[in-house]
């Protein structure tokens, strides 16, 4: 099992989560998050007081799958979520130990 | 919890203690034996009706109006503390109005050097204000309708200087401030342009308070902010607005209410009422798309806190003008209202330095200096037999007086603020805790935050 991580841009979340969700993935969790990469910050002003903010608004998407479906889950990820632009996000796929349905006790693979 | 009660306490008993018996003879005469009692004119019921209507419109200016424009403006931390200085302000304000500020401002003296100055205190506790009372100075409404209706004024002028003071006050001392701002200056102020005092009998035009409001209120904002001096972490730290969709709301609201403000300073419902509404509107839009068309060409980009506060800088213009101008010189007075305060509020504050957190100087002061020049300047008698003006009328003495009321209003108000804050601050300190400014107000001075 993988855990894949997704920072995106907060509107592609939907075309996201269709994606995922036509690949048999049958959940997901999404937090809202703040951060930056080579894309920076951007520059408010307000009545002639600027302000640098280096933290722009991202989604993050956490869905951990079967090993052999890990690539097609990115894939489908990178497609989805591209725009070309700077900003677009990054993936990262790290490994789970263990998975545990808490209502039947159900674990790992039958528990995703 | 009870300092605070005994300060205010002593505050307003020690006042009311020293202006009733020290300086009024009135009472005294009013002892020995009664004046001759005037014939009470008859009562216009749609007078009072647009009265009424004027009076809660006003109030809707300050709570929510102000209330939101200032609170979208701070930082999260301090939103509750923002709007809370509003409601506050609205609430000690309305019982000194009713004690003794109406009385200062709108009654006679009946000594004539002292009426220059300042009103009676015959309506102390407003007791001679029985059920069918008039004012003379609004003949057709009844005096109960006409002392809350400038009530109302007396809420929203000190309540502006909160966009001054914002995100480091402590809240005891701003209702002690607020308080002894509205007897010491508020109501002598108004009493020299509205009451019968200095500034009305040499022909000061100022219809429904460019001076008396805002140039007042803004002059006391620039004070608190020198005295208080900048906020912790200004030009370092991050001090973008909460949430300006409130800023927009209230801007809104103020517009709204502003209707009340000018068109019922009229204080009938007559064809001055009529033009008043129509030059606010009209001098209102030119002053925000003037503001926009600044900052479009200067920052690259329309913002929308820009559009605003451009609209409301010209309600603050068009303010002293409104009954006296025609559509044409509203169309002016807006614009020059949207270029000037513009440049004022992001240029000129940058410049000198000082921390006037949202503006109360840039806009309120400036716009209502500027409005009160230019009322004299665009004064049509054909509009109001009252207002001679220097370019329709030739009268260019006019500008003089109306020089002399700014002068005037503007030296008052930065001393005597200036002593009270001082002597606040001896008494029970001005400012938070440097802790309590970065922690936040909302939850160090009242215990509540927004999530």
């Amino acid at each position: 099992m993988k855990l894949v991580m997704a920072i995106i841009k907060p509107f592609k979340l939907d075309e996201v989560r269709q994606a995922l969700t036509e690949l048999g993935l049958q959940g997901m969790t999404v937090t809202e998050v703040k951060g930056y990469g080579r894309q920076k910050g951007h520059t408010e002003i307000y009545r002639g007081a600027e302000y640098a903010v280096n933290f722009l608004p991202k989604i993050k998407i956490e869905v951990v799958v079967p090993a052999a479906v890990v690539d097609r889950a990115v894939d489908a990820i990178v497609a989805a979520a591209k725009t070309g632009q700077i900003g677009d996000g990054k993936i990262f796929v790290v490994p789970v130990e263990q998975t545990v349905r808490i209502r039947t006790g159900e674990t790992n693979e039958s528990a995703l | 919890m009870v300092k605070l009660a005994k300060y205010l306490f002593a505050t307003v008993a020690a006042l009311a203690v020293f202006l009733i018996f020290k300086l009024d003879p009135a009472l005294a005469q009013e002892a020995a034996g009664a004046a001759p009692a005037a014939p009470t004119p008859p009562i216009n019921t749609g007078d009072t009706a647009w009265m009424l209507t004027s009076t809660a419109l006003v109030l809707l200016m300050t709570i929510p109006g102000l209330a939101l424009f200032y609170g979208g403006m701070v930082r999260k931390k301090n939103v509750l503390a923002t709007v809370g200085q509003a409601f506050g302000a609205t609430c000690i304000i309305t019982v000194l109005w009713m004690i003794i500020g109406y009385s200062i401002a709108f009654t006679t003296n009946d000594s004539e050097s002292l009426q220059k100055w300042i009103g009676s205190f015959k309506y102390f506790m407003l007791k001679p204000m029985t059920i069918d009372a008039v004012n003379p100075l609004a003949g057709s409404i009844p005096e109960s309708v006409y002392m809350t209706f400038q009530m109302t004024f007396a809420i929203i002028t000190p309540a502006l200087i909160a966009g001054s003071l914002a995100d480091r006050m402590k809240f005891s001392s701003f209702m002690v401030f607020m308080g002894a701002w509205l007897i010491l200056v508020y109501s002598p102020i108004a009493h020299w342009v509205w009451g019968g005092g200095w500034l009305g009998q040499l022909g000061a035009l100022d219809y429904a308070g460019g001076t008396v409001v805002h140039l007042n209120a803004g002059t006391a904002g620039l004070v608190c902010a020198l005295v208080l001096g900048p906020r912790h972490g200004l030009g370092k730290e991050n001090m973008a607005p909460y949430n300006l969709v409130y800023s927009v709301i209230g801007a809104s609201l103020l517009w709204v209410g502003w209707f009340g403000f000018n068109a019922g300073s009229a204080v009938t419902a007559n064809v001055n009422a009529g033009m008043a509404m129509a030059v606010t509107q009209i001098a209102t839009a030119a002053a925000a798309l003037a503001w926009m068309v600044c900052e479009w060409m200067i920052a690259k980009k329309p913002s929308i806190l820009g559009l605003v506060s451009g609209a409301v800088a010209g309600l603050v213009a068009i303010t002293p003008a409104s009954g006296f101008v025609n559509p044409t010189g509203a169309l002016i007075i807006g614009i020059a209202a949207g270029v000037v305060c513009y440049f004022a509020a992001v240029h000129v504050k940058k410049a000198f330095g000082y921390d006037d957190a949202l503006d109360a100087f840039g806009v309120h002061a400036v716009g209502g200096a500027l409005g009160a020049m230019m009322t004299g300047m665009f004064a049509s008698s054909a509009i109001n037999s009252a207002g001679k003006g220097w370019l329709i009328d030739g009268n260019a003495h006019q500008m003089l007086i109306q020089f002399y009321d700014v002068a005037g209003t503007f030296v008052y108000c930065a001393v005597m603020t200036f002593i009270i804050l001082k002597v606040i601050d001896i008494i029970m300190g001005l400012r938070v805790s440097q802790a309590v400014e970065v922690e936040g107000l909302d939850i160090n001075l009242h215990g509540e935050v927004v999530q």
